[in-house]
């Protein structure tokens, strides 16, 4: 529990201007920590609306202008918020990639491919144009890419998704970085490519032993693809704790309600959901943010909010872990 | 500014199937065609005689009926277009009724007075209104001064920004002439001066607009955020990933009014009494002197579809989507 680790956020908090123009704010992530060692790969999951994305941004410095935030945010023990420009840029440019949801938005459509993939390395001096053209391809290689030197004469309109997402994985390690941020990496494709192009970032990360903060709300491929799970909802860390754990025995009623309401493969059979709807984290009271929607909540859960705590070999913020423990695993388990 | 705005909302067509180079020529002689028959055919239904301009109301019925013949207004309008236009072919488009003299011995002085104007003013819309523009796009705190300021330009009448030009710059200050294009390209430029502002003002601002809208809204694109996600300086973001975009609306929003500028010389020349084919076509279309309004009118129709053409050109150059005939 060093302060050099990976990537550590203590805390974060974020409000965003609500309109522009106004000076109300509301909060989009109350409270969120948790942290990433090398090689290590950590998967955050939540609703839509929950602050995954923006827990992501503020880790770029990413968020609009306008936006307040709070908390800590740690990139091997130097405090990303207090980045000179000067640092921020060598932060972004060489120790943190990020992989976005929809490849083709996030792709200027004007370059070519082969543009795209060397910008980021030859614009702020970390290689010639002709080495970065050769590592390009030979990490498009790597990423399962055939005809490499083809690919980066063509335009992004003329790659499929998958392909194109591929192009991203290849962009997000150009500069050998220590930490990959992926936001909903396989979302926007197609079902039949999501597996490969998720295999295949699986792989890359392994192979080079990356930190990976992998924003999914995918709670099935979370957990097959890290090693730490952190549940979000409403902008505040519910649950975190070894992936494996985490998946078969949860201990918040949230984590629980979600892998409930997962369809089965084998069984036939009305999917249970969750009652109510999910709320923003601005909407959320003084007390748990889950209260309202949660079966086990008492006076003191909707008055006051709990603090993550270890249970059973993992942070929790429930005040009635331990009492409704078995209620939880019923019907998990079959 | 007496030519409406060309359309700013329609910004560069994406995913339009690309024309091929001759399919884009013959398109642009045809436009051209039609245009001809078009004003030629309503300028011979439009109300006034060439002949009492001419004869003058004392002639008899004959003369009027012997003058009617000798100009072949009595053919069929077909006929008439078809001697036109075989005359245009060969580099004759008729004789001016008051000049007494060929029109394109008319025009070819005063079109070079004419383009020196509008590219004068050409240059003036194209620096300031982009520069104002990006300036105005990309700087949240000057967004609304830029705002005033072009709503300021495009508020004012060219005819008032040239009465009121003239009345400082000219007679107050004395640092301009009042009148006259000049001879000679350093003084042709110190007499256009005053007019090519005035003429550039209104258009200025609506460039400036248009870029300013452009260069927002592809600082907000996502691919935008992926580019400063990756540590890229921001003057190289700025350049490459949102000027670059934002050219082609830019392009295609100039490109219209530097050719509506020809029509736009009609108001500021005659302000300024710059002896250039918009005072001619003015005088000319008071006199009812047919031959040199459709030749004027038809050369303005070229301007513009020469750089509709050009334009397109550059934004198959500039878009590589509209190359590929919007092919994913």
């Amino acid at each position: 529990m060093t302060s050099d680790r990976l990537l550590s956020i203590e805390g974060l908090r974020v409000d965003l201007p609500s309109r522009s123009g106004s000076r109300e704010r509301r909060t989009v992530i109350h409270d969120v920590t948790l942290s990433v060692d090398d090689g290590e790969s950590v998967g955050l999951v939540g609703e839509s609306g929950s602050g995954k994305s923006m827990t992501t941004k503020a880790t770029m410095r990413l968020l609009p202008p306008g936006a307040k935030v709070s908390g800590g945010l740690t990139f091997r023990g130097e405090s990303v918020l207090d980045y000179s420009r000067k640092e921020l840029a060598a932060y972004r440019s060489r120790k943190v990639s990020m992989i976005y949801q929809d490849p083709r938005a996030h792709t200027n459509p004007l370059l070519t491919i082969g543009d795209f993939l060397v910008e980021g390395v030859v614009a702020t001096g970390q290689m010639s144009r002709a080495d970065a053209l050769d590592q390009a391809c030979a990490l498009l290689v790597d990423v399962g890419v055939t005809d490499a030197e083809r690919r980066m004469l063509q335009y992004p309109h003329q790659l499929s998704g998958g392909l194109l997402q591929r192009m991203m994985i290849v962009m997000a390690l150009m500069p050998s970085p220590e930490l990959i941020l992926a936001d909903e990496p396989t979302t926007a494709l197609d079902v039949t490519v999501q597996s490969e192009v998720m295999a295949i970032l699986a792989e890359q990360i392994r192979e080079r032993s990356l930190g990976m903060l992998f924003i999914t709300h995918d709670l099935d491929l979370a957990a097959a693809v890290t090693d730490t799970l952190a549940v979000m909802y409403a902008g505040v860390i519910v649950e975190r704790g070894p992936s494996d754990e985490v998946y078969s025995k949860p201990r918040h009623p949230y984590t629980a309600a979600l892998l409930k309401s997962r369809p089965s493969a084998v069984k036939v059979e009305r999917l249970e959901t969750i009652p109510g709807r999910p709320i923003s984290a601005y909407e959320a009271g003084p007390g748990c943010v889950f209260a309202a929607r949660c079966p086990f909540a008492t006076e003191e859960c909707r008055e006051v909010r709990p603090a993550l705590r270890q249970v059973g070999g993992r942070s929790v913020a429930c005040h009635r872990a331990e009492d409704i423990a078995s209620e939880l695993f019923e019907g998990l388990s079959a | 500014m007496s030519v409406s705005p060309p359309d700013a909302a329609a910004g560069p067509s994406r995913g339009r199937r690309a024309a091929s180079p001759v399919r884009l020529l013959a398109g642009a002689v045809g436009t051209v065609l039609a245009a001809s028959f078009v004003i030629f055919s309503s300028l011979s239904v439009a109300p006034g005689d060439p002949v009492s301009q001419i004869l003058g109301q004392k002639a008899t019925d004959a003369q009027r009926a012997a003058m009617r013949t000798q100009l072949g207004l009595d053919d069929p309008l077909l006929v008439r277009y078809w001697h036109w236009l075989t005359g245009v072919v060969h580099g004759d488009f008729g004789t001016s009724l008051t000049y007494r003299q060929s029109v394109s011995g008319l025009l070819g002085p005063r079109i070079l007075t004419t383009l020196a104007l509008v590219v004068m003013s050409a240059v003036i819309i194209l620096l300031v209104g982009v520069a104002l523009g990006a300036f105005g796009g990309t700087s949240q705190r000057w967004r609304p001064v830029v705002n005033g300021v072009v709503g300021f330009g495009v508020a004012i009448p060219g005819f008032v920004a040239a009465s009121v030009l003239i009345s400082i710059f000219a007679v107050k200050l004395g640092w301009f002439p009042t009148y006259g294009a000049g001879s000679g390209f350093v003084d042709r430029i110190w007499h256009l001066t005053l007019p090519a502002v005035a003429l550039s003002l209104g258009w200025t601002a609506y460039v400036a607009q248009m870029t300013a809208a452009a260069v927002k809204e592809e600082a907000s694109r996502e691919h935008v955020m992926t580019a400063t996600g990756r540590g890229l300086p921001r003057q190289l973001v700025f350049r490459r990933h949102i000027m670059r975009n934002a050219s082609i609306p830019v392009l295609t929003a100039s490109g219209l009014t530097v050719a509506g500028l020809v029509a736009g010389s009609v108001v500021i020349e005659s302000a300024f009494a710059v002896d250039g084919i918009g005072s001619l076509l003015i005088k000319s279309v008071s006199n009812k002197d047919y031959s040199v309004v459709t030749a004027i009118s038809l050369l303005i129709v070229i301007v513009f579809v020469l750089v509709t053409t050009v334009i397109d050109f550059a934004q198959a150059a500039l878009d590589p989507r509209l190359r590929d005939g919007g092919k994913v």
